[in-house]
């Protein structure tokens, strides 16, 4: 009746993941008590969770990261903690069994599930208002790609709770991740919430490249498109062509546990290498998936905040084409150990070093924005001088780590852990948060609470150099990676340096839950009336803030890179309009639950299939398949806004 | 500005500088980029195809396993649906019902016969001791061969919902992108069937 799942799927027995679970479970209930209580229910249902509004989604997954980013944090407290106590004969307080899930869960969560959702909400949000465009080109798929995220996310929580998390690390290498070695639920709950948040990533890209070339405003060719836009565009081709290559490589994996195929088993001809070939052809593209769009908001907040158009503007948008197109030929040096002979990892190597050059193109471009530009120290602009500071070192280390013999040397070592996080955090987090600081106000109205989102900066820059700086040293002392205990005691007051970085960056993690609550409680004093409050440069800063679902009323006519900043110069702000445009009333796309019906059956589906009840997993599959055929006899999907809802808005913004 | 200097305006501007594109081509656009990526599927499929396509683990090889006789008459078949597919979209051109359902009757039928012609000879590999979880080989034979043939399945049984979409709702905008989205989606998986055709099958070893 139920599979596999069993009481004992229940860790009654262990205090530390029982304690997380009752603490998850705790909050949950008191958020949904709350909502009943204030009777936020048809708020929640009707403007939020149905809204196919981009504005409102890229919102929502930007909370989404947040919360994650908090889950995959802890996860990290714990790791540090425990090899600051676990030296010599101490064994710490986590058991491999233990650690081995932790270090698997940081790692898939903060990359798929914090740094893709966070990067993935801040396109969604952004590029339709830069490009002048009213929505993404299908609005409702877009609400079915976050929800599918969603559904993923649930399941890989729910793996805390019920059975276990997979030991494998993130990339769930076989033939550990095979069915001999890993018999338990862990790697198929990886599988399959990474599926299920896969196909919600791969839906996300096609429509977001589908918006950026179909529909931008009248007058936007490609060479004045904004530079945040190019770099969406460059990383949602990568997700269209890398995503599928993760689909199959997982599918090819989900057979070998599930129907007994030999893809990369140790028997009968099957190969472990190459699906490591396979998820790094996805995974070296998916590190710039996650780092153009951070490139992108660089670009933006570094030309904002000195006051001058970027330098360099076509060399930015060729060298992140360039980027696009390299990211595919480098993959090899995820694994240079494999054996591959000194011909292939030369080439690799070199290919490495030479991705290397259109990424120092962009850092010399920042600089030369900001040399003579008139800067404004704002927290965006902190993010992104610390970003410029802290990605340098970072791409040093790994240009280092791609010569062949000293990544033989340095090979899964904490080099390598302290290299990969000192571009994943200088890069994608700093991005992350400064994107979010500069697009706060456009998306609610007020600013963050300026002091204490300085302080969150500082919290972070300096607890990150705390917290990996030691590892670099341990690395090249011989320190490797996912390691719960290790004997050398001289090891031990750096990986106490390391925690106490660690906390710092707590402190920075903290901060920002309170200034979000600060800001809110005071945004009245916050408040932004103009809907500019940054002096920005492109269309999105045009309309007010927060900006009408329909988000221009009439469309702009482009005719330039820095429209908006012409138009401020010469015409007090008012965007040119487009032939034809600003006297019909619009159809906009209607709220629709589809979205959240087929990650909930998504959701069943993948759980059915976790614990093998095949009944549950049949009903889930019937259930996606009813959804969209319900949707697909829908015939009325547009709602009218009138030209008295127009003018409503309009009106309500003189007010304020 | 009068109309004449509008119409030369239009004429001038290039086709990235004339604004959002019309519904259909955004439809029909983005499900241009989702065959790419489904094309993308298939081909690490085929790459795994290649690298494991000589590990038999001294089981059944290619040429001992396969009936390119068959396979021929099975590839007619799938190339023919095509065809007919094409056939549907001229009758939908004209709002032709009848040719359409003709059209779409015989698209079917050939594309459930070469599905037919393919579980049989799974069932007849199977049945021999050659199954997927005899050796690499045929893990990944099975994975990309049987992979095309979900989207066989998956495509009649939206064809089924396509005449039901027609005869229910009428030729509506909505209705006309799905059928296009339909004739694409059908005709790309000819192009993926001519790759498997010719390396796993005129490939055998």
């Amino acid at each position: 009746m139920f599979g596999k799942l069993t009481w004992d799927a229940i860790p009654l027995h262990d205090p530390i993941p029982l304690f997380a679970a009752a603490l998850v479970l705790l909050t949950i209930v008191g958020v949904l008590a709350l909502v009943t209580v204030k009777g936020w229910w048809p708020v929640l249902w009707g403007d939020w969770i149905t809204s196919v509004d981009h504005k409102r989604i890229g919102v929502m997954y930007v909370v989404l990261g947040l919360v994650m980013l908090v889950r995959g944090f802890i996860d990290a407290l714990m790791m540090r903690s425990q090899l600051a106590l676990a030296a010599g004969h101490a064994q710490g307080y986590l058991p491999p069994q233990h650690y081995d899930q932790i270090f698997s869960a940081h790692g898939t969560i903060m990359i798929f599930f914090v740094g893709m959702t966070l990067m993935v909400g801040l396109m969604n949000f952004a590029v339709p208002l830069q490009i002048g465009a009213r929505d993404v080109a299908f609005p409702v798929l877009n609400s079915v790609s976050l929800w599918l995220t969603a559904a993923g996310v649930l399941l890989v929580n729910v793996s805390l709770v019920v059975g276990e998390f997979a030991r494998t690390g993130w990339l769930a290498y076989p033939p550990l991740s095979e069915l001999a070695y890993s018999p338990g639920v862990g790697v198929d709950y990886y599988l399959w919430s990474l599926q299920i948040a896969g196909v919600g990533t791969l839906l996300s890209g096609i429509n977001l490249t589908t918006t950026i070339l179909k529909m931008r405003a009248p007058g936007m060719g490609y060479g004045r498109m904004p530079i945040f836009t190019w770099t969406a565009l460059a990383s949602n081709l990568l997700i269209i062509a890398a995503f599928p290559i993760l689909t199959a490589t997982l599918g090819m994996l989900l057979l070998d546990r599930y129907l007994g195929f030999h893809f990369f088993t140790n028997e009968l001809g099957g190969n472990p290498m190459m699906y490591i070939n396979l998820i790094w052809a996805w995974g070296h593209p998916e590190v710039y998936i996650l780092i153009l769009p951070a490139f992108g908001i660089f670009s933006e907040v570094i030309s904002t905040f000195s006051g001058k158009p970027l330098f360099g503007y076509r060399s930015m948008a060729i060298a992140t084409m360039a980027i696009c197109v390299l990211s595919f030929m480098v993959w090899l040096h995820h694994f240079f150990t494999m054996g591959a002979g000194a011909d292939v990892n030369a080439f690799f190597g070199v290919m490495t070093m030479i991705i290397a050059v259109p990424t120092g193109v962009k850092i010399f471009n920042w600089v030369f924005t900001l040399y003579g530009g008139t800067l404004r120290f704002e927290t965006p602009l902190l993010w992104a001088i610390g970003f410029i500071v802290t990605f340098v070192v970072g791409g040093a280390s790994g240009v280092l780590l791609a010569i062949p013999p000293a990544d033989f040397v340095l090979h899964n070592s904490l080099f390598l852990v302290a290299h990969f996080h000192n571009v994943i955090i200088g890069g994608v987090v700093f991005g992350a948060f400064a994107g979010y600081t500069y697009w706060f106000p456009k998306a609610f109205g007020f600013k963050l609470h300026e002091g204490l989102g300085k302080a969150v900066f500082w919290c972070w820059f300096i607890g990150f150099w705390l917290a990996f700086l030691p590892l670099y040293a341990l690395g090249l002392m011989g320190a490797t990676r996912r390691m719960q205990h290790y004997g050398n005691t001289e090891w031990q007051p750096l990986m106490i340096v390391a925690f106490v970085g660690a906390l710092v960056i707590l402190a920075g993690v903290v901060l920002t839950v309170l200034q979000l609550v600060v800001s809110v409680r005071t945004r009245e004093r916050l408040r932004d009336a103009t809907g500019d409050p940054w002096g920005g440069r492109s269309l999105e800063w045009a309309p007010r803030s927060p900006p009408p679902a329909w988000n221009f009323t009439a469309l702009p006519q482009v005719d330039g890179v820095d429209t908006f900043w012409e138009a401020k110069r010469t015409n007090g702000g008012v965007l040119p309009v487009a032939p034809g445009e600003g006297e019909h009333p619009l159809e906009m796309p209607k709220p629709s639950a589809l979205g959240v019906v087929l990650a909930f059956f998504a959701f069943l589906t993948g759980f059915a299939l976790v614990w093998h009840i095949a009944w549950l997993a049949c009903a889930g599959l019937a259930g996606i398949v009813l959804a969209c055929l319900v949707r697909a006899w829908q015939t009325e999907h547009e709602t009218e806004v009138t030209a008295a809802d127009i003018a409503a808005f309009e009106g309500r913004g003189v007010q304020a | 500005m009068n109309a004449a200097t509008t119409l030369v305006a239009e004429v001038e501007i290039p086709i990235s500088e004339r604004g959002p594109s019309p519904r259909k081509v955004i439809v029909g656009y983005g499900f241009w980029l989702f065959l790419l990526s489904d094309i993308i599927v298939f081909s690490a499929l085929f790459a795994a195809y290649a690298v494991l396509s000589g590990r038999t683990a001294d089981g059944p090889r290619g040429v001992q396993l396969f009936h390119r006789d068959k396979v021929l008459i099975e590839t007619g078949c799938l190339l023919a649906s095509s065809f007919a597919c094409a056939m549907m979209a001229l009758a939908i051109e004209l709002r032709h019902k009848t040719f359409m359902v003709l059209g779409a009757a015989l698209t079917f039928a050939l594309g459930a016969a070469f599905l037919w012609l393919e579980l049989s000879e799974f069932a007849g590999m199977i049945a021999h001791g050659a199954g997927p979880d005899r050796s690499a080989f045929l893990s990944a034979f099975f994975a990309l061969v049987g992979m095309h043939g979900l989207h066989v399945t998956l495509g009649l049984c939206w064809l089924v919902a396509m005449m039901a979409q027609v005869f229910t709702l009428g030729w509506r905008p909505m209705v006309l992108d799905r059928l296009a989205c339909f004739s694409l989606f059908w005709h790309a998986l000819d192009i993926v069937w001519i790759g498997v055709f010719t390396v796993v099958y005129l490939g055998a070893r």
